[in-house]
């Protein structure tokens, strides 16, 4: 169960060796998290990372999940939630894509859509179901603020997560009033895995500073978290921008 | 066949939280009217299960139960039989503190332990096994239970009484034994339904010890408002209101009270706003709230009359007082150690005046003997109570140093009062834990009965 201060006891991650949900991880061990599931895809990195939040203190388990196979998904989650309650979904999966390859290669596009959208609707659903049955628990979604408005340099990477906020946002009001609550966190340039080797924007963030927002947005029990804060205000100007402006900005 | 048999119980599905208003979950909400329909309701809960629920004043999630059943016992609301000569109850778990007061005073008996609300259930009050003003010479409220009638999860209602381990693992069992259904209760005489009440300032932590030690068995009912926002030679300063209830010779001969010595008159303010902005309590508001309370306390005044909801109850005249902590809510921390851990009391103290939570008045007691609950909360010692709103930023970690400080003195947090504590130390805390998790296994193996509480201290 969350306390007082919306910390969990349990947590799923999907996209279990996000570097974001690591740093999120780690802190929610520090507080009151005792029981982590790691779903992704098999692999050493997932094994090791498992490690590294055993050696923190929590009792780990990792599940096969991969957000390209949506008829998985059910089976995959429902394993997990059999096992007990889970306070915390942490939805981190997610590819950057490149643009300007993937613009040349629509399959490959539609792969980031898939996996950053379609996956996302899928696993989303099926863990609002677990969590409606259970009567409480938060979804904490891991959109971004390259959905917000898609810009020329990432539109199919911004689209994938304009669809995925939109999702999680409807769905925070379908759940609302039956004991869920989802948060869609949507975080600027965060330096981890994904951005490395791309040139920073300006507001970059780091993985830690993710994870305590989303500290801290449990506490509130925050519908939309921006990291950073300011965030906030930028893209709201941002959002009005007239086109021909909006086009010309940088980056 | 009369309506109570006639129609199902009213079930709907909402979001309950306790009386912080914090970690809501949803439930189905049932309110049974009979023991039958509480027996059907228990049997249909479902695999999560369902817990009961008084009026709701424990703090954190206590009578929660999400996804599962929450059976709302205030329906269950009858005052079966009271032995005028002899000084007892009979009545539904339901029936409030104070429903009891209205009928009793009339009749010249008080319940026997009352907590700082009059607002909860018989259930509630042998369910977290309340304790009041008067626990250093009365113990607590199950102290005077003489039998209770307890729905197990098997579909049975059982007779418990004192001395036997069912008893003992619901008297502060927190509903997770059974809903129980009626109980028989030992009250106090009284003469009038005035409180005849001393008052005298402390001027720090060490001087209200030092009083409370020296004097308070004088006194049926004790307690200390504490300031834990004064800092430096002041921190700890106090006021404490000590009193009985007023025998009929100390009413002034022409008083009205006199001709109706036993009214029991209450007056209640408009509720507070359902919504509040949060931030209205800060260090300031409060720090000054509790300056003026206490410069308005007198030095020292001895047999004023109070009435019984000004002496037992002040907070009760604004009803939803909680909902000034707006929507955030707020914690409410408890902890007890024993005599002996005064050096560890002072620190506690001295850490949260250093820490300058804005705490309205805190309050001190002394408490007296252990009570039977395996669960009950009060020990030989000294309590503290304070409220602190949840949004305040390090909250939770500065709590937790808290716990481990009281739980190395080997004291322990009142799980009525608790909506965060780390499971780890509750063994500690509560030695015949494993007694009651045997006890539950036993009795309920496949957990019929749950609460959020249960589930996040793994009761
Ligand atoms: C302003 C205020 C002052 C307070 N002062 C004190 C005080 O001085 N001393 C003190 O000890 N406490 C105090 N309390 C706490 C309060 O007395 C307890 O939490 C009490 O249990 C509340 O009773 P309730 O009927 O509201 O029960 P709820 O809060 O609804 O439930 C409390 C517990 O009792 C169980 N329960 C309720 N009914 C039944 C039943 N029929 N069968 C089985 N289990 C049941 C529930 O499952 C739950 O575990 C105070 C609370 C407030 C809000
Ligand atoms: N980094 C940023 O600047 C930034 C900014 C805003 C939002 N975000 C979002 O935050 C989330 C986490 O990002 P991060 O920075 O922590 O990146 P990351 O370390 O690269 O993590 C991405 C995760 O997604 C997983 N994943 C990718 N495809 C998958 C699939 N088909 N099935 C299952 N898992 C899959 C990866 O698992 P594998 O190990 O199997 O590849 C990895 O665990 C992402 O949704 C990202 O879009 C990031």
């Amino acid at each position: 169960m969350k306390d007082a201060f919306g910390l969990p006891q349990s947590l799923l991650v999907l996209g279990g060796t996000s570097e974001i949900a690591l740093a999120t991880a780690r802190r929610l061990i520090a507080r009151r998290t005792r029981t982590v599931w790691l779903a992704g895809r098999p692999s050493p990195a997932l094994d090791e990372a498992a490690e590294g939040l055993r050696a923190l203190g929590a009792d780990v388990r990792t599940v096969a999940f991969d957000a390209l196979a949506p008829e998985s998904h059910e089976a995959a989650l429902g394993k997990v939630f059999a096992e007990g309650d889970i306070d915390l979904v942490l939805l981190a999966f997610g590819i950057l894509g490149d643009q300007a390859h993937d613009e040349q290669d629509p399959v490959s596009a539609v792969r980031v859509a898939q996996t950053n959208y379609t996956g996302a609707v899928s696993a989303g659903l099926v863990s609002a179901a677990a969590l409606q049955n259970q009567g409480h628990g938060s979804l904490v979604v891991l959109s971004s603020v390259a959905g917000e408005r898609a810009r020329r340099a990432n539109f199919i990477y911004g689209s994938s997560k304009a669809g995925l906020d939109a999702f999680a946002q409807g769905l925070g009001d379908a759940l609302y009033g039956t004991g869920v609550h989802v948060m869609v966190v949507r975080p600027g340039f965060v330096r981890s895995r994904m951005t490395a080797g791309l040139a920073e924007a300006p507001l970059a963030t780091t993985p830690e500073a993710v994870a305590s927002a989303i500290e801290l947005g449990l506490r509130r029990r925050s519908e939309t978290v921006w990291v950073p804060g300011a965030l906030r205000a930028v893209m709201a100007a941002v959002r009005h921008l007239p086109r021909p402006v909006f086009r010309r900005l940088p980056g | 066949m009369s309506a109570d048999t006639d129609t199902a119980p009213v079930i709907e599905w909402g979001s309950v939280t306790g009386w912080g208003r914090t970690a809501p979950t949803t439930a189905r909400l049932v309110r049974p009217r009979t023991y039958e329909e509480t027996a059907v309701a228990v049997r249909a809960c479902g695999a999560r299960g369902s817990i009961a629920r008084g009026l709701g004043r424990a703090y954190g999630d206590a009578a929660q139960n999400a996804g599962g059943a929450v059976l709302d016992m205030t329906g269950l609301d009858r005052v079966h039989a009271i032995d005028v000569e002899g000084g007892t109850v009979l009545c539904d778990a339901g029936v409030s503190l104070h429903r009891l007061m209205e009928v009793l005073l009339p009749l010249g008996w008080f319940v026997p332990v009352t907590p700082g609300t009059r607002y909860v259930t018989v259930g509630g009050a042998i369910g977290a096994d309340i304790h009041g003003k008067n626990h250093h010479v009365s113990g607590s409220f199950t102290r005077h239970v003489l039998s209770l009638e307890l729905l197990t999860a098997d579909g049975r209602v059982r007779t418990v009484t004192p001395g036997t381990p069912l008893f003992e693992a619901t008297a502060g069992g927190m509903g997770l034994t059974g809903v129980i259904l009626t109980a028989t209760v030992r009250l106090q005489p009284v003469e009038t339904s005035l409180m005849s009440v001393d008052t005298e300032r402390a001027a720090d932590l060490d001087d209200l010890l030092a009083r409370l030690t020296a004097t308070d068995h004088r006194y049926r009912y004790s307690v200390a408002w504490i300031d834990l926002l004064a800092r430096g030679a002041a921190t700890g300063r106090a006021v404490l209101t000590r009193g009985d209830h007023a025998p009929l010779d100390a009413l002034p001969r022409r008083a009205r009270a006199r001709r109706d010595p036993l009214a029991f008159r209450t007056t209640r303010l408009p509720a507070a706003p359902a919504s509040v902005p949060e931030g209205l309590l800060t260090r300031t508001t409060v720090g000054l709230f509790n300056e003026l309370w206490f410069r308005k306390a007198p030095r020292s005044r001895t047999g004023q009359l109070q009435r019984i909801p000004s002496f037992f109850h002040p907070l009760d005249g604004v009803p939803h007082w909680n909902r000034i902590y707006g929507p955030g809510g707020f914690v409410q921390y408890q902890f007890a150690v024993g005599h002996g851990q005064e050096e560890a009391l002072r620190g506690i103290v001295g850490r949260i005046s250093a820490r300058r939570c804005p705490s309205f008045l805190a309050v001190l007691k002394r408490f007296g003997d252990a009570d039977p609950g395996w669960l009950s909360f009060p020990v030989p010692g000294w309590t503290l109570a304070l409220d602190i709103p949840a949004n305040l930023p390090g909250l939770g970690a500065f709590l937790d140093e808290l716990d481990e400080e009281v739980a190395g003195a080997g004291g322990r947090v009142y799980l009525a009062k608790d909506s965060r504590l780390r499971p780890e130390l509750l063994a500690a805390m509560y030695p015949r834990l494993a007694d009651f998790r045997a006890l539950r296994a036993e009795l309920d193996p496949d957990g019929v009965f749950v609460s959020d509480l249960s589930r996040r201290l793994d009761l």
